[in-house]
């Protein structure tokens, strides 16, 4: 393959990426556990509201909770099964939220008429209604919901849609086994995208690290106007805004999203699950989670029911190896640290990582020594060590002058800072600040 | 030489000119009332009465408006001598105080993570609501200490935030400060309190704090009328006040303090234990 200068964008770091470890496991089909705990609120948004209880049957597929508001969007059952239990069960974010727990039946049979149709029979508003009532979310981790994203207003015409298959954070190889395994399934996502949004350019990003992947996706978009783009191996290489920069060298405008200039971004995850959701009528029950860390005995990609325990993931894959010592949801640079093994995959679960007790860092913070690297990292352009210094003095006025609230929160600086400041949440808390600020105004 | 001289004299002595004509020119007429309450003020700017510092406050209570707020810092001394200026009639001021309602520091409250980001409340308390297996008590990351114009705050060795009663003015900035509302106002007089936060039902609080209130209603009935137990916590009902420290020694759980003989464990304001009361100035 021929490759000049690789796009990226100005910033960034190098992590190890560690996806030896998975990168060459094809997807093994998790089977279901005793009990599946499936939260009311996975996605960005309003949680969805509750139309079940506790007694009924439902079947794969059945809603168990309405989509309440535009930017919301429905959860449905994973499997067939009895509804035992309607109550608070600890949540990814840490607290105890609104779950409904099925007791599998075994027979895992499918709600009848499906909604299944032929993409280029539907308007694009048929698709986007029933892709949220499929609950399809973005599933790079953020779970925005994917029809909010297809609805910009006219105002704001849409030329570009980027297929996002960097999967920058290190670790992850659960995309990279998508485009590999399921490429069609993809690329037929990617062509109900455009059909819905009118575009003209349509590129799918993949850092160079996955040569396989770029190579396989090149043959397969052979003959049609998409194009896939090799890019630079740097972390967050897949971030929105980043990502666009590479791949059209337009730049996101301060406090705006990426609608502003004419682009719309989905992950190669989320495209598979909109030709499910929209060929088949398959809602989102299941997606493709990497679990892998040094305190897993047997790294692996999983195709996962949402609801799936931690516990009965990390079991499938040959249990613990060693004491656990720090559990997190997605990647390590932007995911979750859990509390416990008994919290429950979501949709935005990309990945579970397991580490031992040697593998993990916990020092005290230092000083500032003003060496900058922060500044040389943050792909947003920001100061983070100055902004830290303000929210740290509670000067939230200031942090917004020195535009905290266009952090995208990758953790580059406290990842690159040797005096190991938690930077990023501190910004995070100026934010935070800074949103609660404006509400009361 | 003689050049410089008268020169730098002309200057000097029309720039003084200058000076003295705009002082009367654009002089601003300031109430001498208000001045005189300004000097007699703490001086802190808390913000407590609700106006923007001690100036605000000044010029609010010369210009005669009906006094909607005293000045807690102040106490009743100063509210007098501010009555005696502006002619009003003598205003009565509760003192209050300002008590952390928890014991439960490091070493007797476990925890559900170990947390070491950015050293503040507001901010641990975003991340899976905070360390504390307790979803009430005392983080101990020091907002509070930070916030406290009067120094009275202090944290332990184990990360427990104590006030001390002699400092505390009842400014109340402490309790904005907390996004835990560990922090309750008090009167003065009061000095037996529950100190804790949890809401939880007493089998849970056992698990996670050794010094938790688990709501056994053994303080309910040795003095009926000073507790009150609402939600798994006890409260001492402050009205009745006096009767509250008959129970502090039969507390299970030793979660109920009187400040009149200890503060909590690892406090350095324990040597102060006689003169609590302000009564004197009350007076």
């Amino acid at each position: 393959m021929a490759m000049g200068r690789l796009k990226t964008f100005p910033g960034g770091l190098h992590p190890a990426d560690n996806k030896q470890w998975t990168a060459a496991k094809p997807i093994e089909d998790c089977p279901l556990p005793e009990a599946l705990v499936i939260p009311l609120s996975q996605h960005i948004g309003a949680p969805a509201e509750l139309c079940v209880a506790v007694g009924d049957l439902v079947k794969k597929g059945q809603m168990l909770g309405q989509a309440k508001g535009f930017v919301s969007v429905p959860v449905h059952a994973s499997t067939s099964g009895e509804i035992v239990a309607i109550e608070p069960r600890l949540h990814p974010s840490g607290r105890l939220l609104p779950s409904v727990v099925i007791k599998p039946d075994g027979d895992d049979v499918w709600l009848e008429n499906l909604p299944a149709a032929d993409p280029h029979a539907l308007s694009a508003e048929q698709i986007k209604d029933r892709l949220r009532d499929a609950g399809i979310v973005g599933l790079g981790g953020a779970t925005f919901p994917a029809h909010v994203k297809l609805s910009p207003p006219e105002e704001k015409p849409i030329d570009c849609l980027i297929i996002n298959g960097v999967e920058c954070e290190p670790y992850l190889t659960a995309d990279h086994r998508l485009m590999l395994e399921d490429p069609e399934k993809v690329l037929q996502g990617v062509d109900i995208l455009r059909q819905v949004l009118h575009v003209n350019h349509v590129y799918i990003g993949i850092e160079a690290n996955k040569p396989d992947a770029i190579q396989l996706m090149t043959e397969k978009c052979a003959g049609t106007d998409v194009q896939v783009v090799p890019l630079e191996v740097k972390y967050p290489q897949g971030a929105e805004k980043q990502l666009i920069l590479a791949i059209t060298g337009r730049e996101v405008p301060s406090g705006c999203l990426p609608m502003e200039v004419g682009v719309v971004v989905q992950n190669v995850g989320t495209a598979a699950a909109v030709a499910d959701a929209i060929v088949n009528g398959y809602p989102l029950i299941e997606r493709i989670c990497t679990v892998t860390g040094s305190g897993v005995s047997e790294p692996k990609n999983l195709r996962i029911r949402i609801g799936t325990p931690l516990q009965h993931l990390v079991d499938y894959c040959g249990g613990l190896s060693g004491d656990p010592a720090k559990l997190i949801m997605g990647g390590p640079m932007m995911g979750m640290t859990q509390l416990s093994l008994e919290v429950p995959a979501t949709r935005g679960t990309s990945g579970l990582l397991i580490f031992r007790d040697g593998d993990i860092d916990l020092h005290e913070e230092g000083p500032c020594i003003r060496c900058a690297r922060c500044v040389r990292a943050c792909p947003a352009n920001l100061l983070p060590t100055t902004i830290a210094a303000y929210s740290r003095l509670d000067m939230f006025e200031e942090a917004e002058q020195h535009h905290a609230m266009d952090c995208i929160e990758c953790g580059c600086c406290s990842y690159s800072c040797p005096s190991l400041i938690p930077l990023v949440q501190t910004l995070r808390h100026a934010k935070g600040a800074i949103l609660e600020k404006r509400r009361k105004m | 030489m003689l050049a410089a001289i008268l020169s730098l004299g002309a200057i000097g002595l029309l720039a003084a000119l200058a000076l003295g004509v705009a002082a009367k020119k654009f002089a601003v007429e300031v109430d001498p009332r208000e001045l005189a309450i300004l000097e007699l003020l703490p001086g802190a700017n808390c913000g407590a009465c609700g106006y923007p510092g001690c100036a605000g406050y000044a010029k609010m209570v010369a210009n005669g408006d009906k006094i909607a707020a005293t000045c807690r810092p102040g106490g009743a001394a100063v509210m007098t001598k501010i009555a005696n200026i502006m002619g009003f009639a003598p205003i009565s001021v509760d003192p209050k105080v300002a008590v952390v309602m928890c014991q439960g520091d490091n070493s007797k409250a476990s925890d559900k993570y170990k947390y070491l980001g950015l050293a503040d409340c507001q901010a641990a308390q975003k991340i899976a609501d905070g360390p504390k297996q307790c979803p009430g008590g005392c983080m101990g990351l020091g907002p509070c200490e930070r916030t406290c114009p009067f120094g009275a705050i202090e944290m332990t060795a184990d990360n427990l935030a104590v006030i001390s009663r002699k400092k505390c003015t009842g400014c109340g900035k402490c309790v904005a400060a907390c996004p835990r509302d560990v922090i309750k106002m008090t009167p003065l007089d009061a000095t037996v309190h529950v100190l804790c936060n949890s809401h939880d039902k007493g089998a849970l609080v056992r698990k996670y704090c050794e010094i938790g209130c688990i709501a056994c209603q053994i303080c309910k009935k040795q003095a009926p009328d000073a507790y009150e137990i609402e939600n798994f916590l006890a409260t001492v009902v402050y009205e009745h006040y006096d009767q509250a420290a008959a129970a502090v020694e039969k507390c299970p759980t030793k979660c109920i303090r009187d400040f009149m003989i200890s503060y909590p464990e690892g406090s350095s304001f324990a040597e102060v234990t006689v003169p609590l009361r302000r009564k004197d100035e009350a007076a």
